[in-house]
């Protein structure tokens, strides 16, 4: 037993979540869905819990042998950690808004809170992965639940249709991927990243190289990136709209720290075999995800769109293939998961007069005369996607694209940027329909404090002070990029 | 100036003003804008009254390194000194052009000029790379509202048009920035003027540099977002946009394609030559069949912008300083001239040509000031164009006798569009009744238009107060120039060569 405390202090996050989760699990099988929203709230102060848990290994930028636990199978150093605080802040965000939704159409579940709660274990456990088999169990942890959430709304035809389709093309994904890890354990002989990261030091054979291609289409299935992005509009859509917050937010965070350590350490000295499949995963991502939002009347497909989009920016980091680029990628990751949520909180504020939900780009129609607040909230939120200084989300494109230049992908750089312009074209199309066409003056409904609170928070991080943060988060995210085992 | 952060100040003001205008009533508003244009005139005339000529090549400098990777840095010389002084000249001229015509959203459209006014004197003034790239981007977005909210009828295509076009542009600039600063290691913008590049990498650098600012000139073939956004932006839009956002984009020129890359720009001198005289020529050519008063003008900007770009490519310190007159006088008579569309626009409520005729029997005033500022931008002796189109042809000469044949006959051809724009809204017979009956200038108009024409006389009798501040400055340049220097078909040049062989 003994032998074990120290991985049980270094996975106390992790301990918080499962038993709070597993706790909750009685009370709502005993309790049933009267205790909804005591169980939500108690949710919210377990991820609080974590969070404080998770910050002060962030913050000291922990790294080395230290942190390793159970033999190599988990690692929680300062990358895992900005990935948890990141996860943990989008898990909670989902839990504060999600009550208001739900109890509106009389589905609030007492699974919900507690299906986010074993989520969020799952992309715990995902970036703190330093074996294949920590990773596989983290991630299936994370889709399982992930699945049964798409499907929420039972009565729903669009959620069920989503929570099946979600099924089973995350099934093949997962299918894929564990093919892929079976080929690189029969190949290098051992499932733990630094012992793939010495096998593979010599070269890759064919074995590896189909093993390692398998992992990367896996993966890129969970981030959705092009072209495995299929699934994503149809499941954005169909997804109760505070799930589908969370879809783009948080598994995306875990997913793309997973894929980042896989890459980065397991594989780190091949970069070159992996490095030409990221940069056509990004190309495609950025190109598709732009084109696609284009004609779209949905205002959750277009951000569906928009989130293989901003995937394909994050992967220009890690096509750099360096610390430098690791590091602009979790920047990147914390503007976008904040940009992501400040946006679905203001389509969850889109209510017509009984209260119901408008998805609808048309709806938005003169917002700015109608609703001024969440008209320039959400027209900062678009601008600051699109990546147009001064907003905050110019910097994430700003440290991405120079992590890039400075790996001298300059030709990644400059298509890359240029494609952002299609992708401008739609964010601008959705500020043109809300300040310059007449008033449609179907967004009537009021939202609630968390609502307000947490758009807001968003705003003001988005807005030209985000930059205040620039140093701050720079740094954290250069000790997390240091903090991984980088092979030399 | 003491310890005093003046620019500092001068972005602060308008800022403020901007962030209290969104939360007040229209009347309120427009108090406010007006008051901030103001005080930042006020500003920036004891900018320039301090602004020590012959004395440091940057001054009034502050410097905060805030941010992860690039600074707060501003600074001026004195092309950034003169620019600036456009801006804040032509800007409360701009909240006045707006006072009665907007009646729609005051308070968003002061905030949006007021926060426009931050963004393009933070351009002028930025002295960090990243700084500059912020300001010159973000004055994508108040433009961008100005045009779409407040514009004609055709207003959603034109500030698409405007917005994708310019985008596209700069974000190449960006990744091009990014290079530089990684490879020279400094985001500094007069840290990078000293800097060599490697003549190879000039080459694309240079082209990254020239897709941005190419589009803000606009130089032809990039020219056709201008048409368009004047023409649907209200009567102050077209005023910023032609005054002081045009030039952003020879600013840029001046400030980076010059002074970082000679050896690309040296490169590119026949690019630039070729779409400068066909510029001149097409464009004017097209302004002589618009029947649109407002697209004429943006034409003949288009073309104005041609031989500010010949002026640059001269290598030598007459081209450099005639297109910097030009650049200030451009702004002040185009922005004039829009005014003066404004003027008969808010009375009649269109900008067809045919629609007016002999206003100057109705409308003497008008028509006076209205013919000051065709004769300006004809460049007749005494107007400001004239010194600036003077020094940039005789500059471009000693290099190109071609260039300066063809930008020489692009003067011609303004001459030809101006005046019978002239002739068929001032002079003739009263055709049309209700252009007839409109009344002359209001005390408003007048107070608008005076200004402009004063300073425009300025310029033309007495250039020396706006060539003392950039001499020292322009010399610097023509020094950092003078190794990439094309040679001259002069055929002095060749005389002394031949002389010197025997």
């Amino acid at each position: 037993m003994n032998e074990f405390m120290p991985s049980f202090v270094l996975i106390a996050p992790e301990l918080v979540l499962s038993i709070t989760g597993l706790l909750l699990v009685l009370v709502a099988a005993y309790g049933g869905d009267k205790f909804a929203r005591a169980t939500s709230i108690v949710a919210a102060i377990a991820f609080g819990g974590a969070f404080a848990l998770v910050a002060p290994t962030v913050c000291a930028g922990a790294s080395g042998p230290d942190t390793v636990a159970f033999g190599g199978l988990f690692r929680a150093d300062a990358f895992a950690g900005l990935a948890k605080l990141m996860i943990y802040a989008a898990s909670g965000a989902t839990l504060l808004i999600a009550p208001r939704f739900f109890e509106k159409i009389g589905w609030m579940k007492t699974e919900f809170p507690i299906l986010i709660l074993f989520a969020a274990l799952g992309m715990s456990i995902m970036v703190s992965a330093n074996d294949l088999l920590t990773l596989y169990m983290g991630l299936e942890l994370n889709s399982l639940s992930a699945y049964v959430l798409a499907a929420m709304l039972r009565d729903d035809e669009r959620s069920a249709e989503a929570g099946l389709k979600y099924f089973v093309l995350g099934a093949l994904a997962s299918g894929i991927l564990l093919f892929g890890m079976s080929l690189t354990y029969g190949f290098t002989g051992t499932t733990n990243f630094a012992g793939i990261a010495t096998a593979v030091s010599g070269g890759v054979n064919m074995g590896m190289l189909f093993g390692l291609i398998f992992i990367l289409a896996g993966l890129a299935f969970k981030i959705s990136a092009a072209p495995f992005h299929m699934w994503t509009p149809d499941v954005y859509e169909g997804a109760p709209t505070p799930v589908t917050m969370f879809f783009a937010s948080a598994p995306k965070v875990a997913a793309v720290a997973l894929l980042t350590r896989v890459s980065m350490e397991a594989f780190g000295t091949q970069a070159e075999a992996w490095q030409q499949i990221v940069i056509a995963a990004a190309l495609l991502s950025i190109i598709i995800g732009a084109l696609g939002a284009i004609g779209q009347s949905n205002v959750k497909r277009l951000l569906a769109y928009s989130s293989i989009n901003n995937v394909g920016f994050i992967l220009i980091g890690l096509a750099a293939a360096s610390a430098a680029g690791v590091s602009a990628l979790m920047v990147y990751l914390a503007i976008y998961t904040v940009m992501t949520v400040g946006s679905f909180v203001a389509v969850l504020l889109m209510r017509d007069a009984e209260g119901n939900q408008i998805e609808g780009i048309a709806d938005l129609a003169g917002l700015a005369t109608t609703r001024p607040a969440l008209a320039w909230a959400l027209m900062a939120l678009m601008f600051s996607m699109a990546g147009i200084p001064p907003l905050f989300g110019f910097w994430g494109k700003f440290v991405v694209f120079q992590a890039a230049v400075q790996a001298d992908l300059l030709a990644l750089a400059a298509i890359g940027i240029a494609a952002s312009v299609i992708g401008a074209y739609y964010y601008i199309k959705i500020v043109k329909i809300m300040f310059f066409d007449e008033a449609a003056g179907t967004v009537k409904g009021e939202g609630d404090t968390p609502h307000w609170a947490l758009l807001l928070i968003c705003g003001i991080i988005v807005s030209p002070l985000g930059y205040l943060l620039t140093g701050w988060l720079g740094n954290l995210a250069d000790m997390a990029a240091a903090s991984l085992a980088l092979p030399a | 100036m003491g310890g005093f952060p003046i620019l500092t100040a001068m972005l602060a003001v308008p800022m403020l003003g901007a962030i209290a205008c969104l939360f007040v009533d229209a009347r309120s508003a427009r108090m406010i804008a007006l008051a901030a244009t103001l005080i930042d005139l006020a500003l920036g005339i004891v900018l320039w009254l301090n602004y020590d000529i012959g004395g440091a090549q940057w001054q009034f400098q502050e410097y905060h390194a805030l941010f992860d990777g690039f600074a707060y840095a501003l600074g001026i010389d004195g092309i950034a000194l003169l620019l600036i002084m456009l801006t804040v000249f032509l800007m409360p001229i701009c909240i006045g052009a707006s006072w009665t015509t907007i009646t729609r959203r005051v308070g968003e459209y002061m905030a949006a000029f007021l926060f426009m006014q931050v963004l393009i004197i933070g351009v002028f003034a930025a002295q960090d790379l990243f700084l500059f790239y912020i300001f010159f981007e973000a004055g994508l977005i108040p433009m961008y509202l100005i045009i779409g909210v407040w514009g004609g009828d055709n207003r959603i295509y034109a500030s698409y048009k405007f917005f994708l076009y310019t985008l596209l542009g700069s974000v190449l600039m960006l990744i091009a920035m990014l290079w530089m600063v990684n490879d020279a290691g400094t985001t500094s913008i007069p840290a990078l003027m000293q800097y060599d590049f490697a003549p190879e990498a000039q080459t694309w650098l240079w082209l990254a540099f020239f897709a941005s600012f190419a589009v803000k000139m606009p130089m032809w073939p990039f020219h056709t977002w201008l048409p368009d956004a004047h023409v649907q932006a209200p009567t102050a839009g077209s005023v910023i946009l032609a005054g002081v956002l045009l030039k952003l984009g020879a600013y840029g020129f001046l400030r980076f394609s010059l002074p970082m890359f000679p050896d690309g720009s040296a490169q590119f001198v026949w690019l630039i030559w070729g779409l400068s005289m066909v510029a001149v020529v097409a464009t004017s050519l097209i302004a002589l069949v618009q029947h649109d008063m407002k697209k004429l003008i943006a034409y003949s900007s288009v073309a104005h912008m041609g031989i500010v770009m010949i002026g640059l490519f001269a290598f030598n310190v007459q081209g450099l300083e005639g297109a910097f007159i030009i650049m200030l006088g451009h702004g002040l008579v185009s922005g004039a001239l829009f005014l003066c569309v404004g003027v008969v626009y808010d009375r009649l409520h269109t900008r067809e040509i045919d629609r007016y005729g002999g206003l100057s029997i109705n409308m003497p005033a008008y028509a006076t000031l209205f013919l000051l500022f065709t004769m300006a931008s004809i460049g007749l002796p005494g107007t400001s164009n004239f010194v600036g189109e003077f020094l940039a042809l005789a500059g471009i000469y000693q290099i190109n006798s071609w260039v300066a044949f063809v930008g020489t006959l692009g003067i011609i051809l303004g001459a030809a569009y101006m005046l019978y724009l002239y002739r068929r809204v001032c002079f003739g017979a009263q055709v049309n009744a209700d252009a007839a009956a409109m009344p002359d200038l209001s005390r408003r108009e007048y107070l608008l238009l005076a200004p402009i024409a004063a300073v425009v006389l300025w310029m033309g009798i007495y250039p020396e107060s706006f060539l003392a501040p950039i001499r020292a400055d322009i010399e610097w340049l023509d020094d950092r120039l003078a190794a990439a220097e094309p040679d001259s078909d002069a055929r002095l040049t060749m005389v002394q060569a031949e002389e010197a062989t025997q």
